[in-house]
């Protein structure tokens, strides 16, 4: 009793993780499986033929290409407008910006059908064709709410006092920006273009709804799912969780290294005040 | 900053005014620093001593008047086209760039090529040659204000501006920074405006000090001269502690004048009196006045001001003790006493006399709306102060 008092917190933790981690584990696994018929859902044997002929299902890597290319172009153009609101919301003072915003906001708080089927709705009016231009289109949309909001929140926390040193030092406004405001908020920045990549590469519904004949890779597999999922989709999601796995690692490990030398300095000085 | 005989101009702030919206937080400035001097703009928050800088840094616009160094008027000219450089209160030290690249900083936007030697000198000024590529977030209190002083000096600017630059750091290390930064004046000779509401550092590292209320200056000179001369009820108390009593003046007596307060009469030196009326506010410092027994009122010495009252508490201090005492018409008044003597305190309850010498008084024109004598909150606050410092003096 006295032992499971002690673990518990260890367990559940333990537990959840578990569940958690269970559904990638499994796609893992099953991407080195050779299903034995149309659905990949139980293991038959070992084979490395969805690594090996990643592309070798017609349909996949185009859609896979797709969904990178879509999330690329609409990652850029929304972080370039979404900084640039960011910085006027934050800087400027002008008629509208309080209504402008709480209308960031809504595309945030709005159920993706609802979005999806209006905007749909929108481009049929315009007789639009749909296609990889309404879908970028329909992503940038979403995903400049989300670079608005982390980038204001950097730009909100930075200390004002640093750009009035930077302009007390001979910079004139566009040498403040460059060599100050903008390495500051940069990480914001970053961050905000790896949050709208992944949100652009995971859609499906507002895609779907503005697609036309257009097959992204979330579409691809909905498809696929009702006739059998190939085994290099299995491949390639977790291509795509190992890359996501990488860059939080990467960006852990070089926390821990600035970490470890701050420290170091610091027993540098205490070494250094004690002599 | 080799070139000692750079020729350095005064500054001078001509009907300086700064509103913002109905509040006046500057309010018609005229004033000269000389080139060369450390010169401490001293006031409480709100005095507008902050704007002041801040206005002369270009880094607000004034609402009237213009700022001149030399013959030259910089009302005009934006932050970066100043010769001009601030250590702001909290560093500003930039997060991304090395110490290095920060002190560099400036040269570089004036688009000067070789820093390295110039860097470098700076910063064996400042003694941190050896840190010259951590990041400010590695650096102590110390150091990084240290950092942002040699980021504003190798700008070899006209005047140097150091907004409360030692508020950040515990008492220990601003007293040493306190002589640093007054070395590093000396040293390099340029006119520092030292912006602090501290009244200690103030007097310690400036050679003139202004005292700052309400958007005005009330008072300008030498640290000693306005601690010893105050002209200004508040600079009676904003600076050290003064005993004030009200009174009228009724006539003079040789170079004296005749100051008639609850029916005692005190003398002020004329030449110490800034009264325009009849009614004066008399006052003497804490450390002026002499304690006695009361049964040594023979001891007081002849032409004394004098005042009969009773200790009504008494706080060693180690170096001092502090008495306050409640005169006949209820005014309670504060005397430090060094102790020079082992024992032999007054203690509470006891019948004393006070006594000190005319040429000690200073006279004011009351200050309306302010009673005279010390706030005794004021005096609880220094109570309280007075003990932490001697056992902050123990460990």
């Amino acid at each position: 009793m006295r032992w499971l008092r002690h673990h518990l917190i260890g367990i559940v933790a333990v537990a959840v993780l578990v569940y958690l981690f269970i559904p990638i584990a499994v796609i893992m696994v099953l991407s080195f499986n050779k299903p034995s018929g149309k659905y990949n859902l139980s293991w038959n044997e070992f084979s490395l033929d969805g690594w090996t002929n990643l592309c070798g299902v017609p349909g996949v890597c185009s859609s896979f290409a797709t969904s990178i290319q879509i999330g690329i172009i609409s990652t850029i153009v929304a972080t370039i407008l979404g900084t640039m609101i960011a910085f006027a919301l934050v800087r400027y003072r002008f008629r509208g910006r309080s209504t402008t915003n709480l209308l960031i906001f809504l595309p945030m708080a709005t159920p993706e059908v609802v979005m999806g089927a209006s905007l749909l709705a929108l481009f049929l009016n315009l007789r639009f064709p749909l296609g990889q231009a309404t879908v970028t289109i329909a992503h940038i949309m979403f995903i400049i709410s989300f670079v608005v909001v982390t980038v204001k929140a950097r730009l909100q926390g930075m200390d004002p006092m640093l750009e009035e040193a930077a302009r007390d030092l001979y910079a004139g406004p566009r040498q403040v920006f460059r060599y100050v405001t903008f390495p500051l908020v940069l990480p914001g920045i970053l961050g905000a273009a790896l949050l709208g990549f992944s949100l652009s590469f995971d859609d499906f519904i507002i895609s779907f709804f503005n697609a036309g004949t257009l097959v992204t890779f979330p579409i691809y597999i909905w498809g696929a799912a009702q006739r059998g999922i190939p085994v290099q989709v299995n491949a390639l999601a977790t291509i795509v969780f190992l890359v996501a796995l990488a860059i939080v690692l990467t960006a852990q490990f070089v926390n821990h290294r600035r970490r470890q030398a701050l420290e170091r300095s610091a027993v540098d000085m205490d070494t250094f005040s004690r002599s | 900053m080799t070139d000692a005989a750079r020729a350095v101009e005064d500054l001078h702030l001509q009907n300086l005014t700064k509103r913002f919206g109905d509040f006046v937080a500057v309010d018609d400035l005229t004033l000269t620093i000389p080139a060369g001097s450390f010169f401490a703009l001293l006031g409480a928050s709100g005095c507008g001593k902050t704007t002041t800088l801040r206005m002369v840094a270009g880094l607000e616009d004034p609402t009237e008047g213009s700022i001149r160094i030399g013959e030259k008027d910089i009302t005009g000219l934006r932050a970066f086209e100043r010769p001009v450089n601030t250590v702001f209160q909290s560093y500003a030290l930039f997060p991304h760039l090395d110490i290095f690249e920060n002190v560099a900083f400036g040269l570089r936007r004036r688009g000067i090529k070789d820093v390295k030697p110039a860097v470098e000198q700076m910063l064996d000024l400042v003694e941190l040659g050896s840190l010259a590529r951590r990041k400010p977030s590695q650096l102590s209190g110390g150091q990084q204000q240290r950092v942002a002083v040699a980021r504003a000096l190798i700008n070899e600017p006209d005047v140097l501006l150091l907004d409360e630059p030692l508020g950040a750091l515990d008492l220990k290390l601003r007293r040493q920074m306190q002589i640093e930064l007054k070395r590093i004046q000396m040293d390099v000779g340029t006119t520092f405006v030292h912006v602090t509401h501290d009244q200690e550092e103030a007097m310690t590292m400036a050679d003139t000090v202004a005292v700052m209320n309400a958007g005005r200056i009330e008072q300008m000179g030498h640290p000693a001269d306005i601690y010893e001369t105050p002209q200004t009820v508040f600079v009676a108390n904003f600076l050290g502690q003064s005993n004030l009593i009200d009174g009228r003046r009724t006539g003079t007596s040789g170079e004296f004048g005749v100051i008639e307060a609850h029916g005692l009469s005190f003398m002020v030196p004329s030449d110490r009196c800034f009264c325009s009326g009849s009614d004066v506010t008399l006052g003497v410092r804490p450390e002026k006045i002499t304690v006695l027994d009361a049964v040594d009122a023979e001891q007081v010495p002849d032409g004394h001001n004098r005042l009969e009252g009773r200790v009504t508490d008494v706080s060693y201090t180690g170096v001092s003790t502090q008495y306050l005492i409640d005169a006949p018409w209820g005014q309670e008044l504060i005397v430090f006493e060094q102790n020079v003597v082992v024992g032999d305190r007054c203690s509470v309850g006891d019948p004393v006399i006070l006594h000190w010498a005319p040429s000690h008084t200073f006279g004011l024109d009351p200050a309306p709306g302010r009673g005279a004598g010390i706030d005794p909150e004021v005096i609880e606050a220094e109570r309280v102060n007075a003990h932490l410092r001697v056992r902050g003096a123990e460990d």
